[in-house]
């Protein structure tokens, strides 16, 4: 439609190309492997790939929020999560259950419709990158100016989780009986 | 406009008469008597009001129409009015008397009854609503007023409804009135459609095509034969007598059953020589008919119930053999002289305590006023001179000598025969209730329905009047029409009438203790049972019917409400092989909800 | 930049995500492929807010709000795996079905 043909792919286009395929394919091996740590490293792999993904569509905060959040908090919490249900380290067989051939034709089949109707949908869309367009700065001023009320609604969402989970774990509080 | 008063005033009454007498409430004797006083206000002041005007209305002699309204039916409208004409005054005039009589003579006959109040009200709701038949200038207005003549017999037959035959009656009656009202109501929306509109001078007026007319005369004939009790939908009649003695002087006497004959008198030149053939044949079995069984009957109403049917029959061969004026005539004269033999038979019951005529005998010496008033109702009908009946029956045989109808040679012979067997059992009941040696005898307990005990007496005044009141037009009515006089016909009839009265009371002097219905050998017995037409319907039609009914009941049973269960143990069934599916594996619930909504998105995809 | 590249990638994502949820019995294995998903979500989110230059940067915006609502989910889920896991010694999913028509 802009005339912006698809070969030869810009060196944009082929690092954002190439990460993906790292993050699809570290997340594949999340989905696949028989050793419970090793999942939580490729999850590792797959999310920092994801960072650069952002990185190159110019949205640097989101980046750095993902390296931060995702890789220092969340995969940190679930390999405390592996630890304390005193999961099996190292390999084991019996990680995916009798459903795996369903699920695999499940996700097959939303692949394929997700797939099909994105390309046919925005086949010609082409967006131009603006370096800079998603830096802190201009990122913090939306939020602070535009998205202030829905940002504090967050952090009470945030603390009602905080103290649910320390409900949830902790083994001296009782339900009402 | 006075007309619109005159059908008004009674329903005010009725009105009233449901809704106040009862105040304050009480239910002591002496509130019901008070409750009955007042109430008898009610029904007498409206109803002797209302008469008055047609009394004014007669003098007047003046034709008119008025509308009320016009009602907007998106198809034809019906118009909302009524119609004064000479007709119409003058069986308005006859409802009003007759309907005053029974009024005064209720609040005698139905003393310290503690329902008398809605009683009267009734009577006073049917004065109405036959006074808009009467004067209806809408075929779908008169239907209004002839539905709710039939609701108000069937209140009021069933008036003692503690004793189940009384009920059966009631049901009887209003069913079978019901069957013919269908074919009524049918026939009044062809002639409406065909003349495209309902008023009454319109449809004369309009030209519509010979076809048409014979259907719709037809099934109008339907409606008549229900309501005057003609054959084959005459059975209702009898039965109807276990009402109380003045709602058969009434309605099921003077008014509600001459309101068939009446609407074909109505609606006269609408009727196509077909449809007066089927009218004659009908007539002609039914007036021959009813008067041999009248003749065998030991129940004194129905004697006088049979009776009915004949006379009515006589109106309609009149009808049929062209002579309308004398069918009229007989209308108001038989509408006279059989509601004083009503009120009598009602004074009688009441000093006898008995319907029988096995229970009564040489009460002549006892009720000297009751004997001279019933012996001027039998004379009428008998048809001697110079009472009422002796002229109508003379108009109606002239016309019917006269007649240019096809079966002209059977309504004359069978209204001859008719005449003498009228004779005959008129002289009979006469016989049996006045002479010979009394037979009296005081009931241990007096049943609902069968009125009040012995007490020896001439009944009270206020019963004795309006016979003596109904006993004059009985008696003279004819001589209004007399200048019409033909002297051949009414001398045939008088003899033969007089050779059916004088072979009775032959039979009855040999031996004054047994039932001259004895005369008719074998037949008697086919006669008392009115040849056995309850049982053949009951046979044809009744059983039949109540098969049916418990055909549905049982595929009710057990086709719709075993549908409905096996719907329910289906669903129970098949929620036991589903209930398989839920293994708890919340996995495979995820698998089956996104499974679901990938086929419903590339449904989405492949058909939008 | 090719938007249908980003869509793609998030697509295939996504998909090798739902396979995780549907495939895996540790229940903690399904809490990260839940986390793939949302990433999957996350990655189309920035790349359309790119597309579309929007002046309010909902996308990004939302992104990061996605973002602290997995870290809570992540964390309310964590605890309830480990009381599951304390109560009845077990975090397999085909194993917790007492909730099952007998």
């Amino acid at each position: 439609m802009n005339g912006v043909d698809f070969w030869p792919p810009s060196t944009l286009e082929v690092v954002f190309l190439l990460l993906g395929l790292v993050a699809v394919g570290s997340a594949l091996l999340v989905v696949t492997t028989r050793q419970l740590v090793h999942a939580a490293l490729w999850l590792v792999v797959c999310f920092g790939a994801l960072a650069g993904c952002y990185l190159v569509l110019t949205a640097e905060f989101v980046a750095w929020v993902q390296v931060l959040i995702y890789v220092g908090a969340v995969v940190v919490l679930l390999l405390f999560g592996i630890m304390l249900t005193r999961a099996p380290i190292g390999r084991s067989d019996d990680l995916d259950s009798g459903n795996r051939v369903v699920a695999a034709v499940v996700a097959v089949a939303t692949a394929g419709v997700l797939v099909g109707v994105v390309v046919g949908g925005f086949q010609h869309a082409y967006a131009e990158l603006r370096p800079g367009a998603g830096s802190a700065e201009e990122l913090g001023a939306s939020i602070f100016r535009n998205w202030v009320l829905p940002f504090e609604a967050l952090s009470v969402l945030l603390l009602a989780a905080l103290i649910g989970a320390i409900v949830l774990s902790r083994t001296d509080i009782k339900g009402r009986r | 406009m006075i007309a619109s008063l005159v059908v008004v005033l009674p329903f005010a009454g009725a009105v009233l008469g449901l809704l106040l007498p009862r105040h304050p409430h009480g239910r002591s004797p002496a509130d019901n008597l008070a409750a009955n006083k007042r109430a008898a206000w009610f029904g007498v002041v409206p109803t002797a009001l209302s008469t008055a005007l047609v009394g004014w209305l007669a003098w007047e002699n003046t034709p008119s129409t008025s509308v009320l309204t016009k009602i907007d039916t998106g198809g034809i409208a019906i118009t909302v009015g009524l119609e004064v004409a000479e007709l119409s005054v003058l069986t308005a005039m006859l409802v009003g008397v007759v309907a005053l009589a029974v009024q005064v003579y209720s609040v005698g006959y139905m003393r310290g009854e503690s329902r008398y109040p809605s009683f009267s009200a009734f009577i006073s709701l049917f004065t109405s609503a036959m006074l808009l038949v009467v004067f209806a200038a809408d075929l779908l207005v008169l239907y209004v007023g002839w539905e709710i003549m039939g609701l108000c017999s069937y209140l009021l037959v069933g008036h003692w409804w503690e004793e189940r035959a009384n009920s059966r009656a009631a049901i009887k009656a209003f069913l079978v009135t019901r069957l013919g009202d269908v074919g009524f109501l049918f026939g009044i929306f062809v002639l409406g459609f065909a003349a495209g509109s309902f008023r009454i001078a319109d449809i004369m007026a309009a030209d519509i095509p010979e076809p048409t007319l014979v259907l719709a005369t037809l099934l109008l004939l339907a409606g008549v034969a229900g309501k005057s009790a003609q054959v084959p939908l005459h059975t209702w009649l009898p039965d109807a007598m276990a009402g109380p003695t003045p709602i058969s002087a009434l309605i099921h006497a003077a008014t509600m059953v001459a309101a068939g004959i009446f609407v074909v008198a109505r609606l006269y030149v609408l009727f196509p020589q077909p449809t007066l053939d089927v009218l004659g044949v009908a007539a002609a079995i039914g007036m021959l008919g009813a008067a041999l069984a009248a003749f065998a009957q030991n129940d004194l109403k129905r004697v006088l119930a049979y009776s009915t049917i004949s006379q009515l029959a006589y109106m309609a061969a009149a009808l049929a053999g062209g002579a309308r004026d004398a069918a009229v005539f007989h209308l108001v004269t038989h509408g006279a002289f059989k509601a004083l033999l009503f009120l009598c038979a009602g004074a009688v019951i009441h000093h006898v305590g008995s319907n029988l005529l096995g229970h009564m005998g040489g009460l002549r010496r006892s009720m000297p006023v009751t004997f001279t008033t019933m012996t001027i109702g039998y004379a009428a009908l008998i048809g001697l001179p110079p009472a009422s009946g002796f002229f109508s029956k003379d108009a109606i045989l002239y016309g019917l000598e006269r007649s240019s109808s096809p079966i002209q040679l059977v309504l004359y012979g069978s209204a001859l025969l008719t005449v003498g067997v009228t004779g005959a059992y008129a002289t009979r009941a006469w016989l049996m209730t006045f002479f010979g040696t009394g037979k009296i005898q005081a009931l241990p307990e007096p049943a609902p329905g069968t009125a009040h005990v012995f007490d020896g007496r001439e009944a009270p005044l206020s019963m004795l009047w309006p016979m003596g009141v109904l006993a004059v037009p009985a008696l003279l009515l004819g001589f209004t029409d007399a200048g019409e006089f033909h002297l051949a016909p009414a001398v045939t009839a008088l003899a033969v009438a007089l050779l059916g009265a004088a072979f009775v009371y032959v039979i009855w002097r040999g031996a004054p203790e047994r039932d001259p219905a004895r005369l008719l050998g074998p037949f008697r017995d086919p006669c008392e049972q009115a040849f056995y037409v309850d049982r053949l319907y009951a046979a044809v039609f009744v059983r039949p019917v109540l098969a049916l009914a418990r055909g549905v009941v049982r595929t009710d049973d057990d086709v719709v409400d075993g549908a409905v269960r096996a719907t329910g143990r289906a669903t129970v069934g098949l929620s036991g092989l589903t209930r398989h599916l839920q293994n708890g594996n919340a996995q495979l619930y995820v698998t089956g909800v996104l499974a679901g909504v990938l086929l419903i998105a590339v449904g989405a995809v492949v058909l939008g | 930049m090719h938007v249908v590249y980003p869509a793609v990638v998030a697509a295939l994502l996504f998909s090798v995500g739902v396979y995780g949820v549907l495939a895996r019995r540790n229940t903690i294995l399904v809490l990260m492929s839940v986390e793939l998903m949302l990433n999957a979500v996350n990655l189309n989110l920035v790349a359309f807010d790119v597309w579309l230059r929007d002046v309010l940067h909902s996308g990004q915006v939302l992104t990061l709000f996605v973002i602290v609502i997995a870290a809570a989910e992540v964390g309310i889920g964590l605890a309830i795996v480990l009381a599951v896991f304390r109560t009845r010694k077990a975090i397999e999913l085909d194993r917790l079905r007492e909730l099952g028509e007998p």
